[in-house]
């Protein structure tokens, strides 16, 4: 993470911000964080323009302001106002004039860089992304799916994004990139990621209980790590003991957001002692946690609803194969 | 008292009139009966003044816990994440449904427009009434929706979330909606009002610029208003009823409702900000003791407000999801109805010029707006750049530009139109020290609240987050310190006020040097307004007032042109 390291150097920043610059530094501005795609830095640019217009009219208010309070308070000798004009309409038009074609001219920076962020180019790299309440899962070409995002640098990305359930918000701020993520169609964004490294990505579209740990993050691969990467994250079910796959599915597949494996009460039943053990039902009855009972309670949450509980949990059916389902087994018999 | 008085009229108030001891309209009549069933607009307007100052303090209440609980970034003993949610839902909801969109129009215009017509009451007493009754009822049904479970949906209710979170989203949705009707009863009596009541000499052009904001205001609440019944009926529909109208599994488009919701809630924007305006401009005329600069442009800003406010819903849904035609004509709108906002305070500015300026409390309120509101329009600036909107979209910046735009602009206006008409609603001046501590303690206190949030925005934290990375936690700690801050400044204003009205100074008539018609009658005013109806003049010819040292107000100008 490398966001907003200069918090602290609030009165080195502040001089940065009164000259304008959204985001020079390597770790992020007074007022921007780093800088880590191309389109970021055609934002960063609109920004500045725009703040230094902003201070100018600030200054020119405020000045006058102070200026007239000053100049024309009211004091001993100087109980009336002196004549002026009450109104003075050649004035008045520049006023509105001038304005008006500051405007026009902010409103084209913004909207070409909002062109440019919106047309991905032809040879772009694809990932799928689903927002859950309240996961973001990454599904890659090969079929691979990771609870993270990851990208070669310098090559342009682009997401086709879609959610399981609510409107949710996709963001990536180093990359100036935000997206609301609707149910029941699919939305395009790209990007093309200048720096490695680990980025944040937030869910900006409240969402319910979880939504401001619907965090995930971006990593950045430099040339050929990514492919290594993605061929190591593919075969993880073959290269690690069905346990320790297991472990890693509940992290990435969202189990972990609702389920804990310590035993505390989370929206769902806690992991931790669960296998082999008797778990008491809605409506009286108790049943044994066993294979088959875990793997109904994955692919039918609501057959048998613990007693305590909400009806929330979605279906993990055409989410996980029967090899991971049953990876995740081992992993609870490992919770003793 | 005056018999034949130049100003105040055959038969009417002298000068200095303070009516405290005499016939007035709080004494005029006697029991909570004599409240309740009172068709009297001045009293309409002190209950309505009550209840809004209660749900704003309810709303204010709810927002310093919140930020408590920011004070550290992860979670916390005060409340778990479902209360949190329920929290900003109801400091939005409460201070938008039940304080700022009636503030100004339902408490201090009630009270002021007819006098300012010089009037004896609004067109429609009896649906003013029905009026203030129906926001009671609405409120009582948003109070219901807390006890039945809160809702914990945003202020917003954006679908699907909104249709499929617990129940009492319809509850506080059937409140949102009997408010509804209320606002719109309170712009239909304006309207007419400003029509029909208008006095003789009073022509369009020579109204006060506060009844150009009511009207302004008004036509919005007339127009908008029943769109967001509407949609809040579609809403109550899908979720009782099923029909799908929203949720796409029920075969609805949930953006479709974002544009409902906004085809209102936009335009209600400017039901907020312009009659804050309005009292600017009173304000900022009298206390640089001359008359208002460039009258015409800012009277008929108020109008191209209220009309562009129609057109601009869409730059809340730029990163919605709609088409990027879509987002290029609401962008290039956004960025037009910033120009009559920045005509009127360029205008505001002018009025200052080579006037003699009194620093009273409502001034230093006057200044504070333009300072504060001075930000939150420049903020705008950034949100209606679509590139620059993508990024700062929900974030802590968003919530910062609305603060700066709503209560730099609305409350701070509210605060100064309440201490401007204070003397006369209540026939008591306050201290004028504690109403300047009051100033400036708010002045700080929202600068240290939000310009932190400006900062934390831009370098990416979502609005409505329980958890946040530790790398905000001092920007967080800081906005809650002036969050504290502005709760003090809040308790010595209401402390000011109300020991005023026990303890203050009998106040004269026109205790400022007002030219409007409110303050050629006594403070306060007795029942029927006026004794005889006044005919009105500039109602900017501030300078044909003196200050009358031995009276402590204001009195006409000997040989001037007072009427």
């Amino acid at each position: 993470m490398q966001v907003g390291s200069g918090t602290l150097s609030l009165g080195h920043d502040l001089v940065a911000a009164l000259f304008g610059r959204a985001a020079t530094q390597a770790g992020g501005g007074f007022w921007m964080p780093v800088q880590g795609s191309t389109g970021a830095a055609a934002v960063d640019r609109i920004f500045d323009l725009i703040l230094w217009i902003a201070v100018f009219f600030f200054v020119l208010i405020v000045g006058l302001m102070v200026l007239f309070v000053v100049r024309y308070r009211r004091r001993e000798g100087r109980e009336d106002a002196e004549k002026s004009a009450s109104h003075n309409t050649a004035l008045e038009i520049t006023w509105t004039v001038i304005p008006i074609l500051i405007v026009i001219a902010i409103f084209a920076w913004g909207f070409k860089a909002y062109l440019d962020m919106n047309v991905a180019p032809a040879n772009s790299y694809e990932v799928l992304v689903t927002g859950q309440k309240w996961k973001w899962l990454f599904t890659y070409a090969n079929g691979h799916v990771d609870e993270n995002l990851h990208v070669p640098v310098d090559v342009p990305v682009r997401l086709v994004m879609t959610s399981e359930d609510v409107i949710h918000g996709f963001y990536i701020p180093a990359f100036r990139l935000k997206r609301d993520v609707v149910p029941g169609r699919y939305v395009r964004i790209w990007f093309r990621a200048v720096k490695t490294g680990e980025y944040q990505i937030y869910c900006t579209q409240y969402c319910g209980t979880g939504h401001s740990d619907m965090w995930a993050k971006v990593v950045v691969h430099e040339p050929g790590g990514f492919e290594r990467w993605l061929q190591e994250a593919s075969d993880f079910l073959k290269n690690m003991p069905p346990a320790e796959a297991g472990e890693r599915l509940y992290r990435t597949r969202g189990c972990a957001q609702c389920h804990t494996v310590n035993g505390a009460v989370g929206t769902g039943p806690t992991l931790s002692k669960l296998f082999g053990h008797q778990v008491a039902l809605e409506g009286g009855k108790t049943v044994v946690a066993d294979e088959n009972y875990v793997r109904e309670s994955i692919l039918e949450p609501q057959a048998k609803m613990v007693l305590g509980f909400q009806p929330v949990m979605p279906t993990f059916k055409g989410h996980l194969t029967d090899q991971e389902i049953t990876a995740i087994i081992e992993y609870l018999k490992t919770l003793e | 008292m005056a018999t034949n008085d130049p100003v105040f009229g055959a038969g009417g108030l002298g000068a200095g009139q303070n009516a405290l001891g005499g016939d007035n309209y709080l004494s005029h009549g006697h029991g909570l009966k004599s409240w309740l069933l009172t068709l009297d607009h001045k009293r309409i307007g002190v209950m309505y003044l009550v209840s809004i100052l209660a749900s704003f303090f309810l709303g204010g209440i709810f927002a310093l816990l919140i930020r408590t609980k920011l004070l550290t970034p992860g979670s916390s003993a005060l409340m778990d994440a479902n209360t949190y949610n329920q929290m900003f839902t109801l400091h939005g909801a409460v201070m938008i449904f039940l304080f700022i969109i009636p503030g100004i129009p339902a408490a201090l215009g009630n009270f002021v427009l007819p006098l300012m017509l010089g009037a004896k009451d609004v067109a429609f007493p009896r649906l003013n009434l029905a009026s203030y009754y129906m926001w009671v009822a609405g409120a009582l049904l948003a109070l219901l929706s807390i006890a039945t479970g809160a809702v914990d949906t945003g202020w917003t209710f954006y679908t699907p979330y909104s249709t499929t979170t617990n129940a009492s989203v319809i509850t506080m949705v059937a409140g949102v909606f009997v408010l509804g009707f209320s606002s719109i009863f309170t712009g239909l009596n304006f309207v007419v009002s400003i029509h029909k009541l208008r006095p003789e000499g009073m022509s369009w052009f020579r109204m006060p610029l506060f009844l150009w904001g009511l009207y302004g205001t008004a036509i919005i609440q007339i127009m908008a208003t029943p769109v967001l019944g509407i949609t809040l009926l579609l809403l109550i529909a899908e979720r009782a009823l099923g029909v799908g109208i929203f949720d796409p599994s029920l075969g609805g488009d949930p953006i479709l409702f974002q544009h409902f919701f906004w085809f209102y809630s936009h335009p209600a924007v400017y039901i907020m900000i312009l009659p804050a305006m309005g009292v600017i401009s009173e304000l900022v005329s009298v206390f640089s003791r001359k008359h208002i600069f460039g009258y015409t442009f800012i009277a008929l800003s108020s109008i191209a407000i209220a009309v562009i406010s129609f057109l601009v819903w869409g730059h809340h849904m730029f990163v919605a999801g709609q088409s990027n035609l879509a987002s290029m004509i609401f962008s290039a709108l956004t960025f037009m109805v910033a120009i009559p906002s920045a005509v009127k305070v360029f205008n505001w500015v002018a009025t200052m010029y080579k006037g003699s300026i009194w620093l009273a409390t409502p001034m230093l309120y006057v200044l504070s707006f333009l300072f504060l509101f001075g930000i939150g329009g420049l903020t705008g600036l950034f949100l209606g750049a679509l590139a620059v909107d993508v990024h700062l979209h929900d974030t802590y910046f968003v919530v910062a530009h609305f603060h700066y735009v709503m209560f730099g602009g609305t409350v701070i206006a509210f605060l100064g139109g309440l201490h401007y008409w204070w003397p006369k609603m209540f026939g008591r001046m306050y201290s004028e020290l504690w109403g300047r501590v009051g100033a400036l303690l708010v002045f700080v206190g929202f600068n240290t609240t939000f310009f932190t949030q400006f900062v934390m925005g831009s370098h990416g934290a979502p609005r409505r987050s329980y958890h946040y990375l530790p790398e905000f936690q001092t920007y967080h700690q800081l906005s809650t310190i002036g969050s504290y801050l502005l709760g003090m400044g809040f308790l010595v204003i209401a402390v000011n006020l109300v020991h005023a009205l026990f303890r203050g100074r009998p106040a004269p008539a026109n205790p400022w040097g007002g030219a409007t018609l409110e303050w050629r009658t006594s403070s306060p005013p007795p029942h029927d307004n006026f004794a005889a109806t006044p005919v009105a003049g500039d109602p900017y010819d501030v300078e044909a007032w003196a200050f009358d040292r031995q009276l402590g107000g204001f009195v006409p100008r000997a040989g001037g042109s007072g009427s």
